[in-house]
């Protein structure tokens, strides 16, 4: 599943992954941020559709993508329930201020270091829960985490994340507050971790009433205390659900490892040739085995020297190995985005990722060669893989 | 009977095509107009004012007549075109990019 700048395309083959159907655009001309299945039931897809212009909407499919209604909205159903009113609430997200729920937080930092208030612009993430499919979380921008019980219909923020004391020293990044990563522990129920742009990561144990930032080892040279407490701009996590103390993290520069669920970061950055970039994933296998691309700079969001390589590690950081065979090598100024790289659950893992140039690629031998998908598609936001059996 | 003219992102949303059209409790302002499209289509909420303070989306219009009434109160009144149904209330998205 791709989200797109100007739409949402569902790629699908059988398991060899050489013979593809593309299907779409879905949502034809809306920024598309991300789309992704519940594990308890595949058929069950909720997708982020957005626009400058016309705000935030959400969608959802109960038979795997072929057809989408916003929740509440049932096509051919009433638009109003016996009382009159309108039942269309699923694109309405509220900061929550009440003193009795969350703090009356209301302004963060901005740019200049003044105290900006705290503005709903897009739903960057939906993180369906791992055994509810009517559950499921939304981290947005401005940064705050949502959660929804009742597929998608009405949203509620988990105050206490953006109630936190360090939130008024919580700033943007160059793409925004987002707050983009959302990791379910499959082990501990209780356990979410999620990370913002450019305030770190955070995480809590009692099922979101209460926060921590677990930054501690991150070391951002461009922040006024480059070992702050938050400040540091993350730009992705990932956790393999067999292992799930052990997260990886793409820093705006630096790759970071934690053995201790967050609690300390060290550096496993080691040979890369550069180590900016934004997405990080890991094999579906072989919890140690991790896949970066690496990027210019942050000023050149390009490979580089014009070559399209991802970075695997297999023995969890340090030491990376190259992987060009399929991807283009000269003349390739593209960017992949944090979202944007996917792997399947297949025996021999496939690795997926697209690109801002409209390209997504698939290696089905986790890595070794690569072909494209598609080379033409609008600029890609999001891969998300759903592997049925 | 008042006309409104979606712009075609909102069509597609809405599902409906060119032209809506919406009886109206009272008297016609702006306010109104986007009470009743919300009220009938309310996949709309949030797509042209905000939930919360029901602003206007800086890069949405309103056009009636000829005239760009964004800047308006919500509560000025319409012309008499539009309440006649002569003349469709526009909702327009802004222009933008190069």
């Amino acid at each position: 599943m791709v989200g797109t700048r100007k739409g949402a395309f569902v790629l699908t083959s059988d398991g060899k992954r050489e013979d593809w159907k593309v299907d779409g655009p879905h949502f034809a001309g809306w920024e598309m941020y991300h789309l992704k299945g519940s594990l308890a039931d595949p058929n069950r897809i909720y997708a982020s559709q957005t626009s400058g212009w016309f705000g935030q909407i959400i969608q959802r499919s109960d038979d795997g993508g072929k057809t989408w209604f916003q929740p509440g909205l049932a096509p051919g159903e009433p638009t109003t329930g016996p009382d009159g009113m309108p039942k269309g609430e699923s694109n309405k997200f509220a900061y929550d201020v009440s003193p009795e729920t969350g703090k009356p937080l209301t302004t963060h930092m901005w740019y200049d270091g003044t105290q900006h208030p705290w503005e709903f612009k897009r739903v960057w993430h939906l993180e369906p829960s791992l055994t509810d499919p009517n559950h499921v979380y939304a981290g947005v921008e401005d940064a705050a985490l949502f959660e929804s019980r009742d597929g998608g219909q009405n949203w509620k923020e988990l105050p206490a994340l953006r109630g936190h004391e360090s939130g008024p020293r919580w700033q943007p990044g160059a793409g925004g507050m987002c707050l983009h990563t959302v990791l379910l522990d499959p082990k501990n129920p209780q356990r979410i971790f999620i990370a913002i742009s450019a305030a770190g990561a955070f995480r809590t144990d009692d099922g979101g009433k209460s926060w921590k930032p677990i930054n501690r080892g991150l070391r951002s040279q461009y922040i006024p205390d480059p070992n702050a407490e938050v400040g540091h701009c993350v730009h992705h996590i990932a956790m393999h659900p067999a292992r799930p103390n052990v997260l990886f993290m793409q820093k705006h520069w630096d790759i970071m490892r934690s053995d201790d669920a967050g609690d300390s970061w060290r550096e496993v950055s080691g040979n890369l040739p550069t180590d900016f970039g934004f997405p990080i994933d890991i094999h579906a296998h072989e919890p140690d085995t991790i896949y970066v691309v690496p990027i210019k700079s942050d000023s050149e969001h390009f490979p580089l020297d014009g070559k399209l390589r991802v970075y695997r590690s297999r023995s969890g950081g340090n030491e990376w190995e190259e992987l060009m065979n399929g991807l283009p090598q000269k003349d390739c100024y593209v960017n992949v985005l944090r979202d944007a790289m996917a792997v399947d659950s297949l025996d021999s893992c496939g690795i997926y990722f697209g690109t801002t140039g409209g390209q997504v690629y698939c290696s089905p031998d986790a890595g070794n060669s690569w072909k494209p998908i598609v080379r033409d598609l609008p600029a890609v936001l999001s891969v998300e893989v759903q592997t049925l059996k | 009977m008042i006309r409104v003219v979606l712009p075609h992102h909102l069509r597609t949303l809405a599902r409906v095509g060119d032209e809506v059209q919406l009886d109206l409790n009272g008297s016609a302002t702006i306010r109104s107009v986007l009470d009743a499209l919300e009220q009938k289509y309310p996949m709309l909420q949030g797509t042209i004012r905000d939930h919360g303070t029901f602003k206007r989306r800086p890069m949405v219009r309103f056009f009636v007549c000829g005239e760009d009434l964004s800047l308006e109160s919500p509560d000025t009144p319409l012309p008499e075109a539009i309440v006649a149904g002569r003349e469709p209330f526009f909702i327009m998205g802004a222009i933008a990019g190069g």
